[in-house]
């Protein structure tokens, strides 16, 4: 208590927990630094180590096979191609559909949930999330191929003869199977983040409203969705740029032409021509970027909530 | 009251049913002997995938080590690194804060991939790729982010006042970290460093990059089977790589009993 005193804080700032406060007074500037050092080493050698190592590629930049002058020919190749622009415009699709889908989903199941009991709810939220994605991808195969459970109970039902009259659904135009396995995974995610906030101060301030006369419209637009706004938000930034750039799914799940961009970059990279490896690090390089801007809405976003 | 109670349950029973919905076929076809199409259930039950699965002959036996291996090596790793960042993060105020918090949460929401396959060439030169260790490496791109954004949060819901207490009765800042400090933190620990786990053993294109098809592991061989033609191998293959997910499940619900949701949101989504 008194060392805060005999060192006059310097920066000290207005902290809203008193005992925070304290603690900054006892951490040195030199102690932070030596507790963040490893992980920052960690992620800035192989992370961002790695990001200049593909920065660089993308640029052409070959000391191995005696390329080492530096140009954007591969952007202009890959911008201009028509397999990256089909690519792009898939994976913003299946992102999007995926997105929206999960963040319905999940506002209206939180809604639909939030008095339940919240240990069960927990336990059934929790199996997606955990769940690894390959596994989930696996079981949707088979629920949604033309042999799956869904096409067996479709021909109980009489609706199919043959497993050709099923929808295809897997490597399809489409990606169904793809987004389905992104909502089952991430609805729960989304759906935790939204009953957090119904349960906190909406629940009160929904009562409030109650007694005050306002129908279960107006409490939902004026009251609850106000609230769970900004964490709807910053969960849907997570989910866009998470499907946008993950690889399993489609890699299992997609049609071969076109295919998602993180595919379309691996198979590049994995060309027998090495003069592919500029385009598939070019590639690597948009992947990162695009992802890279989401990651720092979501982190405004959250730092705003986090004083507000 | 009651009724609306029956409703919620209701509710509760459809969220569960659409989340069980992929695990039916999946252990159906793991004990299938014959489920021809349009049959709603298997006509034939049989163990053929169990026996085959762990009969030896195959690498099975291999690759459930090499993911125990790697994984664990990496949980040990994240939790060494991690668990002093999150003291930082969760504990104190500092200047250009935002821009540490950014760098650490980067490699969560940007795909590894892109940095993975950067690296590689790299890797080549140095005699990392193709091995165990060298893929441990790269596993520590997802898995020390996660520690250490849940570390964050398990420090920061510490008041503190606890050490302070020991500080001003004479302890030094080692004996207060030490007696005070690490066993209230705990739990978000053991958490934390299921999560590592979990991330590491799922990974499946930084192993196959890196490993270059030397260093085999579960998920490459789950991939390759459901890529074939033998849904009993595949089921049989995704339950065995569940298995872990399912027990840090159990584990973690009783660290976060109480106040789940909070703490489930800092868990993120491992993949």
């Amino acid at each position: 208590m008194f060392r805060g005193l005999r060192v006059p804080g310097k920066g000290i700032r207005p902290s809203p927990n008193p005992a925070r406060e304290r603690l900054t007074r006892v951490g040195g500037r030199l102690k932070i630094s030596l507790l963040l050092a490893p992980a920052v080493l960690v992620i800035g050698t192989l992370f961002i180590g790695g990001l200049y190592a593909a920065l660089i590629q993308s640029l052409g930049y070959f000391p191995a096979i005696g390329q080492t002058e530096m140009s954007l020919s591969a952007y202009r190749e890959v911008l201009s191609s028509g397999y990256f622009v089909d690519s792009l415009v898939l994976t913003v699709y299946v992102a999007v559909a995926s997105t929206v889908i999960s963040t319905t989903l999940a506002v209206l199941g939180a809604l639909a949930l939030r008095r339940s009991s919240g240990t069960v709810s927990a336990v059934v939220f929790q199996i997606p999330i955990t769940i690894p994605h390959l596994v989930a991808a696996v079981g949707i195969a088979l629920v949604v191929s033309q042999t799956g459970l869904g096409a067996r109970f479709a021909s109980a039902l009489g609706l199919v003869g043959e497993p050709s009259d099923f929808p295809a659904l897997l490597y399809d135009k489409y990606s169904v199977g793809i987004i389905l396995t992104y909502v089952w995974k991430e609805v729960p995610f989304v759906a935790l983040v939204v009953l957090a906030g119904l349960r906190g101060v909406a629940a009160e301030l929904e009562e409030v409203a109650q007694t005050l006369g306002a129908n279960a419209w107006q409490r939902f637009w004026h009251v609850i969705f106000p609230v769970i706004a900004p964490g709807v938000v910053a969960a849907s930034l997570i989910v866009f740029a998470f499907t946008f750039g993950a690889f399993e799914v489609p890699y299992l799940l997609g049609q071969d032409f076109p295919t998602m961009l993180p595919v379309t970059a691996y198979n590049d990279y994995r060309s027998i021509e090495l003069s592919d490896r500029p385009g598939a690090m070019a590639i690597n390089i948009i992947i990162a970027v695009i992802t890279a801007l989401f990651a720092a809405a979501y982190l405004r976003l959250s730092r705003s909530l986090g004083r507000g | 009251m009651n009724v609306g109670k029956k409703r919620h349950n209701v509710w509760l029973v459809l969220a569960a049913l659409v989340v069980v919905v992929p695990f039916v076929p999946l252990v159906l076809w793991a004990f299938a002997g014959e489920w021809r199409f349009p049959e709603l259930l298997p006509t034939e039950f049989s163990l053929r995938g169990w026996e085959e699965v762990f009969s030896g002959g195959n690498r099975v036996p291999e690759a459930v080590m090499n993911s125990l291996i790697i994984g664990a090596a990496a949980t040990a790793a994240s939790v060494a690194v991690g668990l002093p960042a999150g003291m930082a993060m969760g504990g104190y105020e500092f200047r250009f804060k935002g821009a540490v918090i950014f760098l650490i949460l980067l490699p969560i929401l940007v795909p590894p991939l892109a940095s993975t396959m950067g690296i590689h060439l790299t890797f080549i030169r140095l005699g990392l790729s193709d091995t165990v260790f060298g893929v441990f490496l790269v596993h520590l791109i997802p898995t020390v982010p996660y520690t250490a954004i849940i570390l964050t949060s398990v420090f920061a819901d510490m008041t503190g006042e606890m050490e302070e207490a020991a500080r001003s009765l004479g302890a030094s800042p080692w004996q207060a970290f030490r007696h005070i400090t690490l066993p209230q933190a705990v739990p978000g620990i053991a958490v934390a460093a299921l999560f590592a786990f979990l991330v590491s053993w799922s990974q499946y294109i930084l192993t196959v990059l890196i490993g270059g098809g030397s260093v085999i592991t579960l998920p490459m061989l789950l991939f390759s089977a459901a890529s074939g033609n033998d849904p009993v191998i595949t089921s049989v293959l995704a339950i065995l790589f569940a298995l872990p997910a399912l027990v840090v499940l159990v584990v973690a619900l009783r660290f976060l009993k109480g106040d789940d949701e909070s703490g489930v949101i800092g868990l993120g989504k491992p993949s």
